[in-house]
């Protein structure tokens, strides 16, 4: 502790802390533009110099500790003069195009020039003028703006973990830009557009669309992973102009990941539906809502009359709200039908049965960067949960050690001590020796499917060591599955084995799943929820495009883009003979809908997000919805009681979630790890001819709003989506780069070049899932080639 | 491409600092490439960031900090002339002009047949013997329109 006497107040301060977080945390202000509470102290704005009794010359409080005994004064007559010739030299080569500028209005210079500034200049030499390179379609830069804080290189280098911003060149010719003009490739990098304290660095797609004071901001939470980063939602008009992150130190800190930040360009799109619209003799026209609703509901009864209600299925998208998917699944259940999932990407559903709680970290957000070992099985943390990705870039700065069970060498922005990439078919081999080898040093039992797995090689020497470096992190262990765990053949296995070392090794069990699937689960939008003899088993979403129902509900999907099983519920939805489909794009189910009815996108309706902390975070809509579009629950509400089922008298969607809670009965019946349900499984085949195919989804694919969303499309991580292999395997087999070659699969046969990618393995080949080419799966994970 | 000669010689500075920091050898190994190729391209800093394991920008950050990477072409003999102040006192300007006069290009250009480059450069810490220039390596001083011709004449 130390005595500190600041602008005449006495303090007790901890030792260690700089003056200015010190004056922060005593409501003193002090200018500042390098210094950021989340970046390094690098001192080189000297903004905040402040006198300090005893020193020679002004002090920079970003940059100065404390010390018993201080005196320091930030208004006195040296401090002033100070920060105003530091403001005088800054505003010497900056240009006077406030006006023009999207910053403007919000920006710390324009303020602190006001505050700290001269009413007129004495330069009247030429000023620097630098050009701008283009470094990409989501951050604009105007780089004579540049005032060198170097805080968007530091975010780069200290937080991104990828270096792409730099200072060259030196004095007044120091320029800040990225390597020989490229673009950025962060999935972090509008944050860099917040950081940058003038307008140098601003948000592409919302550039010269509105002045920041007219615009309204409000409190929302973020639909695309499963962290429900908090977001400020601000609108212009009824439109939504930009999205920034609203500060939570628990979830997102003051960060958010590109992918939240500007998702929002979909919505504000023109691919918007704007009225019902019912298909008559192969023909669109819209309707008002009355006469559409009248169409489904008739639809939907003509179907249940015909075939029963078990022919009818809801698949609903991972990233609406609890309440849509809740009344969802009650709607279908209501009309007699249990068909209803919301795991469009899941292939493996032999843990159903077993009462698992929703999807989740399994420990804090915050926790997640203090962990000492981490076992990663199919999860490419960094682009599927990017801030998720960051607190553990933290972890590993910290000295934490990641092992990594994978079958594509994703680009981590940290180091692996472990990195056991091998083909998908291979990974529940990788990930049993792990589980042998643990229980072999705590001396439990292992269980025969387990011993199954392994190979006549038994456990390898690294699995030993992975096993090692889990013990010793004990509970501050985390054991993650991702995406190519999730949609793994053999899910169901993984999942087992990694429960079953989190709970011999004491680290804790996460399950990392898009969007609000941990919202959807609570909801029941399962096939098997809350199961009793009134409420059996339904179909799950593999088996609802599988067997090809005769009607469908779909909400706020495109299967034969979201489901894993892309050319099958391509066909199912065609042949299906009555498809209503919920969501608020105008493109969307155009081909095999026979009504769709527009709803409202995530700013514009109220609703509920479960994140992967397990906590609840409600939202209000921040917009209205465009044209006659109308908020989910409020088109299920309607539609349920047109069809006379029982129980939809919500006035809002806070009474949907009363409902919801209530109902909420937790887990209780059994849980992971059953090893009856994996007792079928086999040590891995190899099949000679056939390539397996390594599931993998751009992270700006994920969704119908994603998939919309202009500037994410044209972003480098979505240029790496296309058809690829690793160069070896490219050379064995003399395809040459980019050469096409014919691909099949059950999902039929197409002709598409082939790119090398050193990510993936042996034997494999890397088909992009939710585009085109991932048809050409239908969900099974071999392929074949023929060169002509 | 770097050169075996120029990686046998950057594992040499490497192996001045404790290995975790390859990094530090990142001014050596710049000069080194340079003496090599004669200039520093694009290319040629992204391959020796690869080499020490660095994001290229660092590299970059670093070959335009100092003056003395050369990030364009020059010509084979870089001719630099000093127009500091002792050298401007003891008549650089008349140098230059002869300089300019003789290859016909100005400061700042090269000659068309890619030998000369001239350039204009502050104090070079030669006050003593100005007017002065260095051309590549070597220091020339006390000039006069005679040794330069003389000086030039001796360049192949
Ligand atoms: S671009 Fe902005 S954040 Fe980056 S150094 Fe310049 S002023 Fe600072
Ligand atoms: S804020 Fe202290 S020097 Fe920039
Ligand atoms: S002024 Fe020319 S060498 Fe010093």
């Amino acid at each position: 502790m130390a005595q500190i006497e600041l602008n005449g107040q006495q303090l007790e301060v901890q030792d260690n802390q700089m003056l200015i977080q010190v004056a922060d945390a005593a409501g003193v202000y002090i200018p500042r533009f390098c210094y950021h509470e989340k970046l390094s102290v690098s001192a080189n704005c000297r903004m905040c110099l402040v006198e300090v009794e005893g020193a020679p010359k002004p002090l920079p409080a970003c940059a100065t500790p404390v010390t018993d005994g201080m005196k320091v004064k930030t208004r006195s007559a040296i401090a002033r003069d100070a920060q105003q010739g530091t403001m005088e030299f800054l505003l010497i080569n900056h240009p006077l195009d406030c006006p023009i500028c999207d910053q403007g209005g919000e920006c710390p210079l324009q303020d602190q020039a006001v505050s700290y500034g001269k009413d007129n200049s004495r330069y009247h030499e030429e000023k620097r003028a630098v050009s701008s390179p283009d470094i990409g379609p989501l951050v604009a830069t105007a780089m004579t703006r540049c005032i060198h804080c170097t805080r968007c290189v530091r975010f780069g280098e200290e937080l991104a973990g990828i270096m792409e911003m730099g200072a060259a060149g030196r004095g007044d010719h120091t320029s800040i830009g990225t390597y020989l003009g490229e673009t950025i490739e962060s999935e972090l990098s509008g944050n860099m557009i917040d950081l940058c304290p003038v307008g140098a660095l601003t948000s592409k797609p919302s550039r010269f669309s509105a002045r920041s004071w007219e615009l309204l901001s409000h409190n929302s939470i973020a639909p695309h992973d499963c962290l429900g980063s908090n977001l400020k939602v601000q609108t212009l008009r009824n439109k939504v102009i930009r999205v920034l992150s609203s500060e939570n130190e628990r979830i997102n800190e003051c960060w958010l990941s590109d992918r939240d930040r500007f998702s929002f360009e979909a919505i504000s799109g023109n691919d918007r539906l704007m009225t019902p619209m019912v298909r008559e003799q192969g023909r669109w026209r819209s309707v008002d809502w009355h006469g559409a609703l009248e169409f489904a509901v008739e639809g939907l009864r003509r179907v249940i009359a015909k075939q029963g209600a078990e022919s009818i299925g809801a698949l609903i998208s991972a990233s609406s709200t609890l309440e849509e998917a809740y009344l969802c699944q009650k709607l279908i259940r209501g009309l007699g039908s249990h068909n209803v999932d919301h795991r469009l990407q899941q292939q493996d559903f032999r843990d159903d049965q077993l009462d698992q709680p929703p999807p989740g970290l399994g420990r804090s957000i915050a926790s997640l960067e203090s962990v000492k070992a981490a076992l990663l099985v199919g999860s490419n943390i960094r682009k599927e949960q990017p801030l998720l990705g960051l607190r553990l870039r933290k972890a590993v700065l910290g000295g934490a050690e990641v092992a990594s069970i994978s079958a594509l060498d994703y680009a981590f922005n940290f180091s692996l001590r472990f990195n056991q990439m091998d083909a998908p078919s291979a990974m529940p081999k990788k990930l049993a020796e792990v589980a042998a080898a643990v229980a072999k040093a705590k001396g439990v039992a292992v269980p025969e499917p387990v011993e199954q797995l392994l190979d006549s090689n038994g456990i390898s020497g690294e699995a030993d060591e992975i096993a090692e470096m889990l013990l010793k992190g004990g509970q501050d262990g985390a054991v993650i599955l991702g995406f190519g765990a999730l949609s793994h053949p053999r899910a169901a296995t993984l999942k087992m084995l990694a429960h079953w070392i989190s709970e011999l090794t004491g680290a804790s069990f996460g399950l990392l799943d898009r969007g609000n699937s941990a919202g959807a689960t609570l909801a029941g939008s399962l096939p098997l929820h809350q199961q009793s003899e009134s409420n059996p088993a339904g179909l799950n979403a593999k088996e609802m495009v599988r067997e090809k129902l005769a009607g469908y509900l779909l909400f706020g999907v495109e299967p034969e883009l979201d489901s894993l099983e892309q050319s099958a519920a391509q066909e199912a939805m065609v042949k299906a003979d009555f498809v209503i489909s919920i969501n608020p794009y105008s493109s969307a189910g155009r081909e095999y809908a026979d009504v769709i009815l527009p709803s409202a996108a995530f700013t514009e309706t109220s609703g509920t997000h479960l994140n992967c902390e397990h906590q609840l975070q409600s939202f209000e809509g921040a917009v209205e919805p465009p044209g006659d579009a109308r908020p989910g629950w409020k088109i299920l509400r309607v539609m349920a009681n047109m069809l006379d089922i029982d129980g939809f008298d919500f006035i809002s969607s806070e009474e949907v979630l009363e409902e919801v809670k209530a109902g909420d009965r937790g887990t209780t019946g059994a849980q992971l790890p059953d090893w009856e349900l994996i007792a079928g499984d086999k040590p891995r085949v190899i099949q000679d001819q056939r390539l397996e195919s390594v599931n993998e989804i751009s992270p700006y694919r994920l969704d119908s709003t994603l998939r919309r969303a202009e500037s994410l499309q044209i972003t480098r991580d979505n240029q790496l989506s296309k058809v690829s292999m690793s160069s070896p395997e490219m050379e064995r087999l003399g395809i040459e780069e980019n050469r096409a070659v014919v691909i099949s699969g059950i999902g039929g046969r197409v002709s598409l070049p082939i790119i090398s990618d050193q990510r993936v393995p042996a034997g494999c080949i890397h088909i992009p899932l939710a585009t085109e080419e991932g048809q050409v799966l239908g969900g099974s994970s071999f392929v074949t080639l023929e060169i002509d | 491409m770097l050169s075996s000669e120029s990686l046998a010689k950057i594992d040499l500075e490497i192996g001045n600092y404790p290995a975790e920091h390859k990094e530090a050898a990142v001014m050596a190994a710049l000069r080194i490439v340079q003496e090599e190729q004669g200039w520093l391209s694009g290319e040629t800093i992204r391959d020796i960031a690869t080499y020490l394991e660095i994001p290229p920008i660092r590299a970059y950050e670093v070959a335009t900090f100092y003056s003395m990477y050369e990030l364009e072409e020059t010509g084979r003999h870089r001719i630099e002339v000093c127009t500091n102040i002792s050298c401007m006192l003891r008549g650089s300007d008349g140098v230059v002009s002869h300089i300019e006069e003789r290859l016909g290009i100005k400061v700042g250009e090269t000659t068309a047949d890619g030998r000369y480059t001239l350039r204009e450069v502050e104090c070079l810490g030669a006050c003593v013997g100005a007017p002065m220039m260095q051309v590549g390596n070597g220091y020339y001083e006390k000039l006069t329109t005679e040794s330069i011709d003389a000086i030039l004449d001796g360049l192949e």
